[in-house]
């Protein structure tokens, strides 16, 4: 999250890391309140393989284990997939996504800084590939729940499968799946947009529905990683102008199949990805126009996936597209060096 | 492909004492140069579009596997046969129109004994014409060394490939459905309904090893894994 031609000391790379995790603690936060506790346990299990592997594999590649166990990096990517998966959802699952990112996507490519690709995003991507039943399995808002689990009930389901609660009782699906099949129902948008959990989005003006909160706590923590400058403006910026503008568009031409920005950029992975995905700094362009690029297009790819694609929320698939092209956005974006000029740098090509 | 052509000077691997046993040196390196240091699926990475598409079970990979290799023995046997009367401004189109010619046999061979196989295995039948590594051995090897050399050298880089499918096909199947020999019926007929073994019972599936990417991941792991003997081998080889 730092730009790309500044090299930190590895003490400097487990601080950032920290701080970046830190700033994820009001979303976290927000998530357990309004989602229930199911959070912890996914965010331990996530953490916990990611160290197991990283270990695994460190120990395989022969490499020492403290100074790159304790860069923090493994954590975060922990974090950030836990946070994009399903709570409550059977324990392999995290360690099969834990598996991909960090054992495929991080450490076959060279560890850290070396990923072509956005590991958490990958774990995910493997995940909705395989398992889309599992993957749209979501806690449903504590208000909205049958049954509120505590967190032993948590711990229950994860290891030990839903027993004697039905997940009917604490499932639902989330605000984008809801809004695709029954668009493709033909119900008309003010029913589903009267449903309790669409929020604010959803015109329930003065109450803001329990997924909006949480995104707008990653908006909060992102804006706090901006002000410490880890990462700058352009990615998440261009990021939310990509998928605003794309959603206001189709809105514009078809209000009755496509839901509105507002519920575009309060719903799904929207908000952790435009403060905490788009912008690692391994995986994501790293020129200012690079950057802009990058992440517009990234963020037009999550509305056109919402709106077209056979899944419900497209953030890790934009990613993952975006990432492949940045060693081509990169080349082709790089600035003017200092005393040369524009047509100078261009004939040095 | 500069391997391919690597296999054509005998000796450079396997130092042992020539004349050991029964088999000369070189027939010797022609076998050991296609089951394993130039093995056309994990080495020379030859032949990798019916590898990758059709290895998602066992039974499917095994098939494919052996129709390759029969198509690769009699290619080479044939072009090695004629190989002096072929004039070397066309041989190319000459080499393609054999192999072209055996592919059909073997597809309307399948077509008429094996039939629901054939269904399975669809384009992918006559797409063993295209395929590379029937050329490559027919062009680096046929066309230049005896017929009997030649039949040996096409087998043993067919079963050399048929292995690595095998082994592709066993792991996403495993992986990703649970079982192993599942639609052996295909092959030998409605006897075999029952040689379907399941690994796992209650096994909800991995979609993604059956899907195009999981091919891909377990081909690499393959090759990494190979890379790594021949590391442990100190370097001999390759």
């Amino acid at each position: 999250m730092i730009g790309s031609p500044y090299i930190f000391g590895r003490n400097s790379t487990s601080l950032v890391m920290l701080k970046v995790m830190l700033a994820l603690i009001p979303g976290i936060a927000a998530h357990a309140w309004f989602f229930g506790p199911g959070i912890w346990v996914s965010l331990l299990l996530c953490s916990a393989f990611a160290l197991g592997f990283e270990t695994l594999i460190l120990l395989l590649r022969g490499l020492p284990l403290k100074p790159f166990l304790s860069d923090n990096s493994a954590l975060l990517t922990a974090w950030l997939l836990a946070l994009s998966l399903p709570t409550l959802a059977p324990w392999w699952l995290y360690a099969v996504g834990m598996l991909f990112a960090i054992v495929v996507a991080k450490q076959l490519y060279g560890g850290i800084g070396q990923n072509l690709f956005n590991p958490a995003m990958v774990g995910y991507a493997a995940l909705i590939v395989s398992f889309p039943v599992y993957m749209t399995q979501w806690p449903a808002p504590i208000a909205l729940a049958d049954h509120a689990l505590t967190i032993v009930d948590a711990f229950d389901v994860v290891f030990a499968g839903q027993g004697a609660i039905s997940p009917d009782a604490y499932t639902s699906a989330t605000v984008l799946d809801t809004w695709k099949t029954q668009v493709r129902l033909g119900t008309p948008v003010e029913t589903i947009l009267a449903q309790p959990m669409f929020g604010w989005a959803g015109g329930l003006a003065g109450r803001l529905g329990g997924q909006e909160i949480v995104a707008l706590m990653y908006f909060v923590g992102g804006l706090a990683l901006l002000s410490i400058r880890l990462i700058t403006w352009h990615i998440p910026l261009a990021f939310l102008i990509g998928v605003a503008a794309t959603a206001g568009v189709l809105h514009l031409i078809d209000p009755t199949q496509h839901a509105s920005p507002l519920l575009h950029l309060l719903s799904g992975g929207v908000m952790l990805g435009a403060f905490f995905i788009a912008t690692d700094p391994v995986s994501a362009a790293s020129t200012p126009r690079g950057k802009l690029i990058y992440a517009v297009m990234a963020g037009f790819l999550v509305a056109i996936i919402r709106a077209f694609g056979s899944y419900p929320d497209g953030v890790a698939f934009a990613v993952l597209l975006m990432n492949m092209c940045v060693p081509f956005i990169d080349h082709f974006t790089q600035p003017r060096v200092f005393g040369h000029t524009r047509t100078a740098a261009k004939d040095a090509k | 492909m500069s391997n391919s052509d690597a296999a054509l000077t005998p000796g450079q691997v396997e130092t042992t004492p020539a004349g050991k046993g029964l088999m000369s040196q070189e027939t010797r390196d022609i076998i050991v140069n296609g089951l394993w240091t130039q093995n056309p699926g994990i080495v020379q990475l030859l032949g990798l579009c019916p590898l990758l598409a059709i290895s998602n079970n066992v039974v499917n990979a095994l098939s494919l596997g052996l129709a390759t290799t029969l198509v690769m023995a009699v290619a080479s046997g044939s072009v090695a046969l004629v190989r002096n009367f072929i004039p070397h401004e066309i041989r190319i189109p000459a080499f393609v129109l054999i192999i072209a010619a055996l592919v059909t046999i073997v597809e309307l061979a399948m077509h008429a004994w094996v039939p629901a196989l054939y269904i399975v295995l669809g384009v992918f039948l006559p797409l063993i014409t295209t395929n590379c590594i029937v050329l490559a051995r027919v062009e680096a090897f046929a066309s230049k060394r005896s017929t009997a050399h030649s039949i040996l050298d096409a087998s043993m880089m067919g079963l050399g490939l048929t292995a690595v499918l095998v082994v592709l096909g066993g792991m996403r199947e495993a992986i990703g459905k649970g079982t192993l020999f599942s639609g052996i019926d295909l092959m030998l007929g409605p006897v075999a309904k029952d040689w379907v073994i399941p690994l796992a019972h209650d096994y909800s599936g991995f979609l993604l090893a059956v899907l195009p990417p999981g091919a891909f991941i377990g081909l690499g792991l393959l090759i990494a894994l190979r890379n790594r003997m021949q590391m442990r081998d100190g370097g001999r080889g390759g």
